[in-house]
């Protein structure tokens, strides 16, 4: 099974797009969930499942895939169009976005939807899972990855440092986090409710290999893959920097639309700025 | 003062069943600091490569199991019963929600816990993990019973929480008798039609003698051990209602939400009888000895045999 699907930069690019205007009609045909978290997400999944993850769409279960973690589970919208690109969901399937009965439930989980290696909802989880899946790989003398995704409000949860230090002890040197440092959290800005100050230090202070880059900058988010990929003795840890609503005017920065569905009229304009 | 000498400690029945598992290479198991106490330190000594340490950090011990068990093993992951509470919402979201198969084993449970005083003292573990879905609970009486259940769980198919006990009390199985052991089928001690007392862990003990003073007195006694209080075993409960027709629980627990109440609600939507539920009143234990504290708490044998005599009367 190849990395990723063979897609270049720019490709890339627009796959990210059309994630983008999947991510807005999913939330708007729910008139519920989290936009904000999954457009400053959406540029690094798109790299993660176009670029670099290991995984088999006609057959999501194979046991020796890359697992991807989305700890910040309320990004889901994310997930569910890169999924839906990668050949996961189909078209209608995106259509049951918090509906009744459907792949699509309000937050990732891996007993509804296909090519979810993660049940998420509840914060600061997915980097012990995704411990407990490498020391797996390990064990099996696999070489595959786990890829976890956790969000900079989520670094408040006391477990994530529980987390971060098991990672280090363990030598885990096939985990690797991406840090979506948007700076919005559900009340406010994370300055308000509760200053992270200098992430990257944090973890390098843990003994983590870091690297901070622009997440919306495709050719540093490629780069910065293949960077975490070459960190074989120890955890690596991506810090990307991103705005909170990326591509959308009156989402971006905004910490109203962490978790909200835009009205009749700004959903009209976010498909007309998404063009 | 503290518990008998000759008898067997359920968490030593917990650590021999690991030991025994050392050639299942899909077998994996991990400790919270705790596993001098819970026994897994036996698996350690033999089988590092399969051990993982995670440090005193509970809610990160529960999601690791998680991910080693999605990724084809078999996690055993152990701490106190009461410090396994800590990580409960993780238990709730990252274990049970998604049905992931994760054996998880609280040592320590009950007052029986004795001089470590109350905040070590687990009154309420059978009652929070048995509200989960997909969770199994377990609670075994002595180290002979809770080796077998615990070779049990290798090839269980749902997730599991037991708790064991720290403190020896006299054993009330044999290698033999232990062999018809099953998870999810209460095992019939003594049978008598005038009551059943069904017990859990080491209140088995204190049951069974109730039972033998109950005889001389002319009054017989069923005798349960309700080891597995979910799923709980409703034919055996359908016999009892019909042959007994009073039922007297007994637990080291509290008596809000554990076995007696798991027995209660079978009960009442059935064909209600009298039940008096031994237990820890709606209170926290304090420092003392197993037995003092035993005495102290209303769970002795004595104290059945009140019971047993109360609900008789009640038919």
């Amino acid at each position: 099974m190849q990395r990723g699907m063979g897609l270049g930069v720019t490709e890339l690019e627009h796959m990210a797009k059309r994630c983008r205007r999947n991510i807005v009609k999913m939330v708007y045909n729910a008139k519920a969930g989290h936009p904000g978290g999954s457009l400053s997400a959406i540029d690094m999944l798109t790299a993660l499942y176009g670029h670099r993850l290991r995984v088999n769409p006609d057959q999501p279960d194979w046991g020796d895939r890359d697992r991807f973690i989305m700890s910040k589970g309320h990004a889901s919208p994310g997930v569910y169009a890169v999924l839906h690109e990668r050949g996961f969901l189909s078209e209608s399937d995106l259509q049951t976005f918090r509906k009744l009965g459907g792949p699509c439930q309000g937050h990732v989980d891996m007993k509804w939807c296909p090519g979810v290696d993660f049940s998420a909802g509840s914060l600061g989880m997915g980097l012990s899972f995704g411990i407990g899946c490498s020391l797996a790989a390990t064990l099996d003398g696999s070489e595959r990855t786990a890829w976890v995704m956790l969000g900079d409000g989520e670094l408040q949860e006391g477990q994530i440092w529980e987390a971060v230090m098991a990672a280090v002890h363990h030598e885990v040197g096939n985990v690797k986090v991406i840090v979506d440092r948007n700076g919005i959290q559900n009340d406010d800005f994370c300055e308000s409710q509760m200053r992270m100050f200098d992430v990257s230090e944090k973890f390098a202070s843990f003994g983590w290999a870091v690297m901070e880059i622009d997440g919306h900058n495709m050719s540093e988010i490629v780069s910065a893959i293949d960077w975490a990929d070459q960190v074989t003795d120890g955890p690596a840890c991506i810090v990307m920097h991103t705005v909170k609503g990326k591509g959308v005017s009156f989402m971006e920065n905004n910490p109203k639309f962490h978790g909200a569905a835009p009205s009749d009229q700004q959903f009209e304009l976010a498909m007309e700025e998404l063009q | 003062m503290s518990a008998p000498s000759g008898g067997g400690a359920s968490r030593d029945g917990y650590g021999a069943a690991l030991l025994e598992m050392l050639d299942d290479d899909k077998v994996v198991v991990l400790e919270a600091d705790l596993g001098k106490s819970t026994k897994s330190c036996l698996f350690r000594a033999e089988k590092p490569s399969h051990t993982v340490s995670l440090g005193i950090a509970e809610q990160n011990m529960m999601l690791v199991a998680a991910g080693m068990a999605t990724s084809g093993y078999v996690p055993f992951a152990s701490t106190f019963a009461i410090f396994s509470e800590r990580g409960f919402e993780q238990v709730r979201n990252g274990i049970a929600r998604p049905n992931i198969v994760v054996h998880l084993c609280g040592s320590h449970g009950g007052i029986h816990t004795g001089t470590d005083g109350s905040s070590a003292q687990s009154i309420e573990d059978l009652a929070i993990y048995r509200t989960l879905p997909n969770m199994a609970v377990i609670h075994p009486s002595d180290d002979i019973s809770a080796k077998e259940l615990t070779l049990q769980l290798r090839d269980y198919p749902s997730p599991s929480y037991m708790r064991t006990a720290r403190n020896k009390v006299p054993r009330s199985y044999s290698e033999s008798t232990a062999n018809q052991l099953k998870i999810g089928k209460g095992f019939t001690h003594r049978k008598g039609s005038d009551v059943a007392i069904i017990a859990c862990g080491v209140l088995l003990n204190e049951a069974l003698e109730a039972s033998e003073e109950l005889r001389t007195q002319g009054i017989h006694a069923t005798v349960v051990d309700m080891h597995t209080i979910k799923p709980l075993d409703e034919s055996l409960l359908d016999q009892i209602i019909e042959s007994c027709g009073a039922i007297v629980t007994a637990e080291d627990h509290s008596v809000i939400g554990g076995l007696g109440s798991a027995v209660a609600e079978y009960v009442v939507s059935k064909s209600p009888i009298p039940i008096e539920m031994i237990g820890v009143q709606d209170r926290f234990g304090e420092s003392g000895g197993s037995d003092e504290l035993l005495e102290l708490l209303g769970l002795k044998s004595t104290n059945i045999i009140q019971a047993a005599k109360r609900v008789i009367e009640r038919k």
